[in-house]
């Protein structure tokens, strides 16, 4: 599923194989006043593509990202993953959905204190219906591509910060899903730590991965291939830059 | 994808391990939220795992004592006077078909024991004298706790055995040369001391003399007044040495297992046939096993205070799963994350509040069959825990934890997963 022979610079000549796809996507909270998050946001992600949401505090970002994680379901528009449209799916199918196709990594890395560190990346195929030990064979290769197979048996408590989300990284990894959302992976770091996490988003994608980054962080964001800014809940920008 | 039915499940392994999640993070909070569990567990299973060994332990003294004893004393007459059994009640009785043994007392009245003639007379210490067949512990099931019985030596002789109660009353713990009771107007010597006589309590209470001695020491003779037998009182003509002993106030019957019924029914009129309803027949048996009845009177005061402590250690668990469901909202959102279904999340707090109750209830099983060991053990009691008291206590628990663990199970699967996350 993770398409790891094709990644997004060849996918030009290719036919689009869009992961993810948004089409007039509205987001209201509350009913008296209507606070709208989101004002008809379109866009599409291929396979193998790595980019960044980028805006503002309360430009409406989280909410994009908690609706493209189908944690939340939009108040009309439409959202498709790997060309299924969410919204005729029920929580059954929307949870099986996340554990084989999204991976999650957020701010606060959100480790289990009491199990290793490779328990921990197991865990991210614990609801994807996999046996156990299909589960620790790939939390290996996960923790392989994220460089800490030496910190396997460690507990998260030992392990620095970086460290830490690279754990968490590898968690969102092991199930090889269609498409990983970040969600300020570096906010919690310093800035050399948060450099080192860039590059390794930087190294899964050209191994095929698809990453969508979201940040506050404009200078970060112009790190990527492309940067979709919003502001007042809808896109303003959809940027490329030239392939390297 | 959506499609696809693979299973969603988790598998039971995985399922208990992210169950006790909580009680591994947090095992003293664990441990005394399932506290008042375990300590209503234990009272239960200890109320009735002591009531049961105590009833266990009576069953066993009634059975190593036996229920085919029956007792034919002599009642009153119709005018309301005492009567009498006559003087061959005993012997009649020995001759009944199904009749394995026979013994008899007569309790000697006008005459006590004191430890010595000082003792004034009025301080009978409310000791009684019987005169008893030399076949009497034998019958009764008594021990001889010291010393040694009467024989037809001794039952000749100024020579008592003391009762347990007795014995203490008296002060007298030992036997041997010089230990003596004052009975009637002379001394008595102390030949042996019995055990208790749990079917016949009257005997505890008594310095027991022979028949013979009883006629020729203390007065107790055979006096025919107008064709009924009576016994003189002492001090009176007991210088004949050759008068009979008086009639016997209790005949103890043993019977064959079995035949209980068919003696009991025939004893009466066997042992005064001219007025059968003089004599009173009765199985003292039937009194050890009204008091085994009896023995779990109190258990429903005591397993309501247990229940109660269980619906106290119920509110506990239901409040710690509550306040665990808040603290671990990111926990809940990262699980929904990786896809964990509402029915995941709620099934996970659902069993690990099952999983608190049932080691509460665990505990307080192990407790109170430990409690029910040491008392029944010290009390030489058989060691009985009645399958309900542990099946109950846990099954109790198990239903405790589902209730308790409702609510939050319900708070934690329906938190928004965005909510959850954003709660750091």
């Amino acid at each position: 599923m993770s398409g790891s022979a094709q990644t997004g610079r060849d996918a030009e000549d290719a036919p689009r194989d869009l992961v993810l796809e948004l089409d007039g996507v509205t987001k209201t909270y509350g009913h008296q006043p209507p606070v709208p998050a989101l004002r008809g946001v379109s866009f599409a992600v291929e396979r193998g593509e790595l980019a960044a949401i980028v805006g503002p505090s309360g430009s409406g970002k989280s909410t994009l990202l908690h609706v493209v994680g189908t944690l939340e379901r939009p108040s009309a528009g439409r959202v498709r993953i790997g060309g299924v449209d969410v919204a005729a799916l029920d929580d059954r199918a929307l949870s099986r959905l996340r554990a084989r196709e999204i991976g999650f990594v957020f701010q606060q890395f959100f480790l289990a204190e009491h199990a290793t560190v490779r328990e921990n990346v197991a865990d991210g195929l614990l609801y994807a219906g996999a046996p156990v030990a299909e589960r620790f064979a790939s939390a290996d290769v996960a923790l392989e591509q994220v460089g800490l197979s030496h910190r396997a048996g460690f507990r998260p408590g030992k392990l620095s910060g970086g460290e830490r989300q690279r754990v968490a990284i590898a968690r969102a990894l092991v199930g090889r899903p269609a498409i990983v959302l970040a969600d300020e992976p570096t906010g919690n770091l310093d800035s050399a730590t948060g450099a080192a996490i860039m590059e390794l988003l930087h190294e899964l994608h050209a191994g095929g991965a698809t990453i969508l980054m979201i940040t506050h962080d404009a200078a970060l964001a112009e790190q990527l291939p492309r940067q979709l800014r919003v502001l007042d809940g809808r896109i303003v920008a959809d940027t490329r830059r030239a392939a390297a | 994808m959506s499609g696809a039915d693979e299973r969603q499940r988790l598998r039971p392994a995985d399922a208990l391990r992210v169950a006790s999640i909580g009680l591994r993070a947090r095992p003293l909070r664990a441990a005394l939220s399932a506290l008042g569990i375990a300590i209503g567990t234990a009272s239960i299973v200890a109320v009735l795992g002591l009531s049961a060994s105590s009833q266990a332990g009576l069953l066993a003294e009634i059975d190593r004592l036996g229920t085919n004893l029956l007792t034919v004393e002599s009642g009153k007459s119709i005018s309301g006077a005492p009567a009498q059994l006559p003087h061959e009640a005993a012997a009649r009785v020995g001759h009944l078909g199904a009749v394995q043994a026979v013994a008899d007392a007569a309790k000697v009245d006008g005459v006590h024991v004191y430890r010595s003639p000082l003792v004034p007379a009025g301080n009978t210490g409310g000791l009684q004298v019987r005169a008893a067949s030399l076949g009497l512990p034998r019958v009764l099931g008594i021990g001889v706790a010291q010393g040694a019985w009467l024989n037809a030596g001794t039952a000749q002789a100024p020579v008592t055995v003391l009762g347990a109660d007795a014995a203490a009353q008296l002060g007298i713990d030992r036997v041997g040369p010089g230990v003596r009771a004052w009975l009637g107007d002379r001394w008595f010597a102390v030949a042996g001391i019995l055990g208790r006589s749990p079917l016949e309590p009257a005997i505890d209470a008594s310095a027991l003399v022979g028949y013979p001695a009883a006629a020729r020491e203390l007065g107790y003779v055979d006096v025919d007044v107008d064709g009924v037998s009576a016994r003189q009182s002492p001090g009176g003509m007991a210088d004949d040495a050759a008068a009979a002993p008086g009639p016997a106030s209790a005949i103890y019957v043993r019977t064959a297992r079995g035949h209980e019924a068919e003696v009991q029914a025939r004893l009466a009129q066997t042992a005064n046939p001219a007025a059968p309803a003089e004599a009173d027949v009765s199985q003292p048996s039937d009194v050890l096993t009204a008091r085994a009845a009896a023995a779990g009177a109190f258990d429903s005061l005591f397993l309501g205070l247990g229940a109660v402590a269980l619906l106290v250690g119920a509110v506990g668990v239901a409040n710690i799963m509550l306040i665990s469901v808040l603290e671990r909202r990111s926990e809940i959102g990262l699980r929904r994350a990786l896809g964990a279904t509402r029915a995941q999340i709620r099934s996970q707090f659902l069993a690990e509040s099952v999983l608190l109750a049932l080691v509460g209830g665990g505990a307080g099983v192990l407790a109170g069959a430990a409690a029910t060991a040491i008392y029944a053990s010290g009390k030489g009691w058989a060691i009985v825990i009645p399958p309900q008291a542990w099946a109950g206590g846990l099954g109790s628990a198990l239903l405790i934890g589902a209730l308790a663990g409702l609510l939050p199970a319900i708070r934690a699967s329906r938190l928004a997963p965005t909510v959850a996350l954003r709660s750091v």
